[in-house]
């Protein structure tokens, strides 16, 4: 479960004065339910993002995930979830069975546990390439790598940030396929897209966010009906507009 | 505070930084290579040099002398010069190098010697010009020998003892042992490459492990896992100071082994009675100069840490850590100068406080209190250096600077 309440983040830019990024965001996202966060570039996804991950502190307001307080116990917070955006890469000169047993390591699995957590979940994700070194493999690997990475703790919360950013169809789809599996496993999912077609297919539930504030929020059905619209981009921009 | 996770991150850093080929050649092929291709390297090419040089017969011109022929003559019998033809632009083909030298016999000169009276002969030649130089040596040994036969023959003609113009002898000789001769004379020199290459080992691993992973995007990656920021510095810090130990280490190895192979060269000159120099170093001493480099390594390592932290890019902290390298090498070129000696005050100047107690114990020379006050304050420069490297560790605007 995560619960966001009153989320603000401001950062001083030398040369632009204080920039509010993020300004008293709340939302609340449940086991097996995917929440989708879904804003332009620059809306302030990234940065919430962050927060709920403990990589940045936030200036107003709190949040809870799986149970944990994001300001006062950020490791167990760490623990608890598995975080995957574009700007997460791989150590190039580790394979891909010690990058996934170095980040089991620094989540307190040792010995046989981490071996057996790795197998199952390099078996999951059909990774046959443990032995090739990360700076040597296509970008689909690379993303399944990473999911490894994300997955090796078994963590009750998901956050992904535009993961498929970048990424061709096939790959796009197989990670979409892997957050449908969290959501069925039971996880708590939060993901950040302005992709339009990836929200629709994928979340229970959508919040738009727009410079910096969340402006609405709902299934897609009461979007629909709150705007008068069916189709999520137009449901977006009369969002953004009003 | 966990040592297991300082240990985990400790040991991926080292097996990511073992299989990158720029850390290996800073870390370890540098230090061992330095020393040997500077000294026995530079040797063996300058040796090379001088002997091609001293093959050369110099050419010489005799200006004059047409009234002298006994000493013109002799001079045209000497092996180890060719007389050529004088020419009255002998300055302008002495310095363009077509004649290596000159002599210039004066009026009258074998009757002036003959009756006793003072003559001077002139020698042409080109400073500085190490062919010249040669030319000129010969002359010289040609003419220092005729003044001797002279004198000699002078006082056997007047029936006197050649003691009459030599009436006593004054010899030299050293009585210091030969460690403190090494340690004057080289010492300065191995605290100078051990300091620099205890910064230059360091410097790749620091900027890798920190702005070149803000630039390859695995800094987020690793700050969204569990481990605390506390943590994860001392883990990286831990691998810049390995790398920053290891590569004085080599480099003391390294020195230690060159100077060995380098004795007997040096015994090689003596015999040409160019170097006589009772050489000897203690490894025991190399050891003690080792354990003072320790925290001046902790110190560079926290230091090079932070200062590259601040940059977003690996180029950037390239440009960030490059001056620091002028500011290690200033102090530890001043110790290296003569004159310069280890004081109260001096020892609390980092860099130059190590490289001149180092020099001083290459000597076989330990002045306790200076040392534990160096050992002590590089101690204190060490830990500042490292809380500021921990404390910026955990600012999100340095960490997350694009």
């Amino acid at each position: 479960m995560i619960e966001a309440e009153h989320l603000g983040k401001h950062f001083r830019a030398s040369h632009r004065g204080t920039v509010q990024a993020v300004n008293g965001v709340s939302f609340c996202c449940r086991p097996g339910q995917v929440y989708g966060l879904l804003g332009a570039n620059g809306a302030g996804k990234t940065t919430t993002l962050r927060m709920l991950a403990t990589l940045l502190e936030p200036s107003a307001g709190s949040a809870r995930v799986a149970g944990h307080d994001i300001r006062r116990d950020s490791p167990a917070v760490r623990s608890s979830i598995g975080f995957l955006s574009a700007a997460t890469a791989l150590y190039g000169r580790l394979t891909a069975r010690e990058m996934t047993e170095y980040f089991g390591r620094l989540y307190g699995l040792d010995g046989e546990t981490l071996r057996r957590r790795v197998d199952e979940v390099f078996q999951r994700l059909e990774i046959d390439f443990g032995d090739r070194r990360c700076d040597t493999l296509s970008t689909g690997m690379k993303q399944k790598v990473s999911i490894a990475r994300t997955l090796v703790h078994d963590p009750p919360v998901m956050i992904f940030d535009e993961p498929t950013l970048g990424l061709d169809v096939m790959t796009a789809r197989a990670v979409i396929a892997f957050i449908r599996e969290c959501r069925a496993h039971g996880k708590t999912v939060l993901f950040s897209t302005h992709v339009m077609s990836e929200a629709e297919k994928l979340c229970d539930m959508i919040g738009i966010i727009h410079q910096g504030r969340l402006l609405a929020e709902g299934t897609l059905a009461e979007l629909g009906a709150r705007y008068g619209q069916s189709d999520l981009e137009e449901i977006f921009i009369s969002a953004v507009e009003s | 505070m966990s040592a297991r996770n300082i240990g985990v991150v400790y040991r991926k850093e080292l097996t990511d930084s073992l299989r990158d080929r720029r850390t290996l050649v800073s870390m370890i092929a540098v230090p061992i290579l330095l020393m040997p291709l500077l000294t026995i390297g530079l040797g063996v090419l300058s040796a090379a040099l001088m002997g091609r040089a001293m093959q050369e017969i110099p050419t010489v011109m005799i200006l004059g002398g047409e009234d002298s022929p006994r000493v013109v003559a002799a001079l045209r019998l000497l092996g180890d010069i060719r007389v050529v033809p004088p020419q009255p632009d002998y300055a302008e083909r002495i310095s363009d190098k077509q004649v290596r030298a000159a002599v210039e016999i004066p009026r009258d000169f074998d009757a002036a010697v003959e009756r006793g009276e003072p003559a001077t002969v002139r020698i042409y030649m080109y400073t500085g010009e190490l062919r010249s130089s040669f030319g000129v040596a010969r002359l010289q040994r040609f003419f220092r020998e005729l003044r001797e036969r002279t004198v000699r023959e002078r006082l056997e003609a007047r029936r006197l003892p050649t003691t009459l113009i030599e009436p006593f002898e004054v010899r030299e000789q050293n009585v210091a042992p030969p460690e403190k001769v090494s340690g004057t004379v080289l010492g300065g020199l191995i605290p100078y490459f051990a300091v620099v290459l205890c910064l230059i080992g360091a410097m790749y691993p620091a900027m890798d492990l920190t702005a070149g992973e803000k630039e390859r995007g695995t800094m987020e990656t690793i700050l969204c896992s569990p481990v605390s920021r506390v943590h994860l510095v001392l883990g990286k810090f831990l691998m810049v100071l390995t790398a920053s130990l290891l590569s004085a280490m080599l480099s003391v190895i390294s020195m230690g082994a060159t100077f060995e192979a380098g004795r007997g060269l040096l015994q090689n000159l003596e015999q040409f009675g160019g170097m006589n120099l009772p050489l000897q170093f203690n490894p025991g001493a190399m050891a003690a100069v080792f354990l003072m480099i320790v925290p001046l390594a902790v110190l560079f390592s926290a230091a090079l840490l932070t200062i590259a932290l601040f940059a977003k890019s690996y180029k950037e902290a390239q440009s960030y850590l490059s001056p620091m390298t002028i500011l290690v090498v200033l102090p530890a070129v001043v110790s290296v100068l003569p004159g310069v000696e280890l004081n109260a005050w001096l020892c609390l100047i980092p860099v130059l406080n190590v490289s001149l107690v180092s020099k001083e114990i290459l000597a076989g020379i330990y002045q306790w209190s200076y040392i534990a006050l160096i050992f002590a304050s590089s101690c204190a420069y060490a830990a500042a250096a490292l809380a500021v490297a921990i404390h910026l560790f955990q600012r999100e605007e340095v960490l997350f600077r694009v």
